[in-house]
């Protein structure tokens, strides 16, 4: 399922935040070779991590982490501004309505469907808290697996080549995108609603018995 | 209404003093025509201070009791940045439940939708608008409001910072030469397409660049951001 979970949240999920922060470890230390710090319990955590970001996170059946991304409002400290502005044409993107998107990881053994889960999370966020775009740092490899979910990002600018190839990109998000990797998820958009609902508010029938008479 | 909206705004923009802020956020009450409007302040340091249309009595009351502890809008919004409905909070717990009927009695209204705003150096503020109406009514409000009320609530906690002693002052708020670019070619009467070309940029790019220029201006929409942006002499045209 997913989980919409900020970061002073993550100790309720003991297993999911471990297992996040491993994954992590492992996509971007292991894996891509970035130049990530990796601490002595083996978990990638960085600076950004600390400013209470909101964590989408497709947890798997076992309660353990499939798959994430990292969510954070441009008008603060981010890593587009703080570290890439050579890729945006020098401009500081910084809107309430622009929001980052950075971290996206997916463990080795997740369902093919998680990345198309963690777009259509994306979506709802966008129209849940009327965010118009996401900005997001992306390596080369991240290219294919956005095209294959159906939600490739508009490349803003670039540096480097082949498998080292870092961009900036930016999201934005449609009704029939939305409908579209619904599909690739092979999730219901009642479903992904439904999450979401669950992390951010009550059920129906919960707000219909609170309700003032 | 737009015009008023911007009217306001410029008044914010031309505030000396925090006492005028006062006036502001009561003319954006009658304006949205909801029942109460407030901006709350909170700082790392755990100073508060605020402004709105609450009565004086609930105010008060509020301090007294101290119920910055139970108020759910306090405790769900605390170290976050998505704005809330209040329908979303976890009223619950039993001192939420009778902090609730309490606010209502004191007229703040059974509907209420809150922005909070992450400051510099651990500063919290929160921009509430309450009201009291049915879901529906309430729902229709803030889905067709959401935006403008972002930008103000974050407007607000710009000029209140101002008025913090020793502050420093804001570099992220500049435009870049390439925003520049986009805002004058905008404010020439080029269609969006034709700027994007000139620039050597695709549309979507362009998009992204006047919504960054139009939050750091504070401005509601592209038309405003281009007067923001003359008459504070960034642009030339």
């Amino acid at each position: 399922m997913l989980r919409y979970i900020y970061g002073n949240d993550l100790h309720n999920y003991p297993k999911l935040e471990r297992t996040m922060f491993l994954d992590r470890a492992d996509q971007f230390k292991t894996r891509l070779g970035w130049d990530v710090h990796v601490d002595e319990n083996g978990e990638e955590r960085d600076e950004y991590d600390a400013l209470n970001p909101l964590y989408v996170i497709w947890e798997k059946p076992d309660g353990t982490h499939g798959g994430s991304m990292r969510l954070l409002p441009t008008t603060g400290p981010c890593m587009v501004n703080d570290h890439f502005l050579n890729l945006t044409d020098g401009v500081r993107i910084s809107s309430h309505l622009i929001w980052e998107c950075t971290r996206f990881c997916l463990s080795r053994d997740t369902e093919p469907r998680t990345a198309a889960a963690l777009m259509l999370a994306g979506g709802e966020v966008m129209c849940g808290f009327g965010v118009k775009h996401y900005v997001g740092v992306f390596d080369a490899r991240m290219v294919r697996i956005y095209r294959m979910i159906g939600s490739s990002p508009e490349v803003l600018g670039s540096e480097g080549t082949g498998r080292n190839k870092i961009s900036v990109g930016l999201w934005e998000f449609t009704q029939e995108a939305r409908a579209a990797v619904a599909e690739r998820a092979g999730l219901p958009l009642e479903t992904s609603r439904m999450w979401f609902e669950l992390a951010f508010g009550h059920s129906p029938q919960d707000l219909a018995a609170q309700k003032i008479a | 209404m737009k015009q008023r909206r911007e009217a306001i705004l410029e008044e914010l923009e031309q505030a000396q003093e925090l006492d005028a802020l006062q006036d502001i956020i009561a003319a954006l009450r009658d304006h949205f025509g909801v029942d109460h409007m407030v901006y709350h302040w909170v700082s790392a340091a755990g100073d508060q201070y605020g402004c709105g249309t609450y009565s004086d009595e609930w105010v008060q009351r509020y301090l007294e009791k101290q119920y910055i502890r139970v108020d759910p809008v306090i405790v769900g919004c605390f170290q976050r940045f998505h704005p809330v409905d209040w329908k979303r909070l976890d009223w619950a717990n039993k001192a939420a439940r009778s902090f609730q009927s309490e606010a209502i009695s004191y007229g703040i209204g059974n509907q209420g939708f809150t922005v909070p705003i992450r400051g510099p150096h651990g500063q919290f503020a929160l921009f509430t608008a309450s009201h009291h109406c049915t879901d529906d009514v309430w729902s229709e409000f803030t889905e067709g409001n959401r935006r403008d009320l972002i930008l103000i609530a974050h407007e607000f906690n710009r000029k209140a910072l101002e008025f913090e002693p020793g502050r420093q002052p804001e570099h992220s708020r500049a435009l870049s030469p390439r925003e520049v670019d986009a805002i004058t070619l905008i404010a020439m009467g080029y269609s969006r397409a034709q700027v994007a070309n000139s620039l050597s940029i695709s549309e979507h790019t362009l998009r992204v660049y006047i919504e960054s220029a139009r939050s750091k201006l504070g401005a509601l929409n592209t038309t405003h951001a281009v007067a923001r942006a003359m008459s504070r002499g960034l642009i030339v045209v």
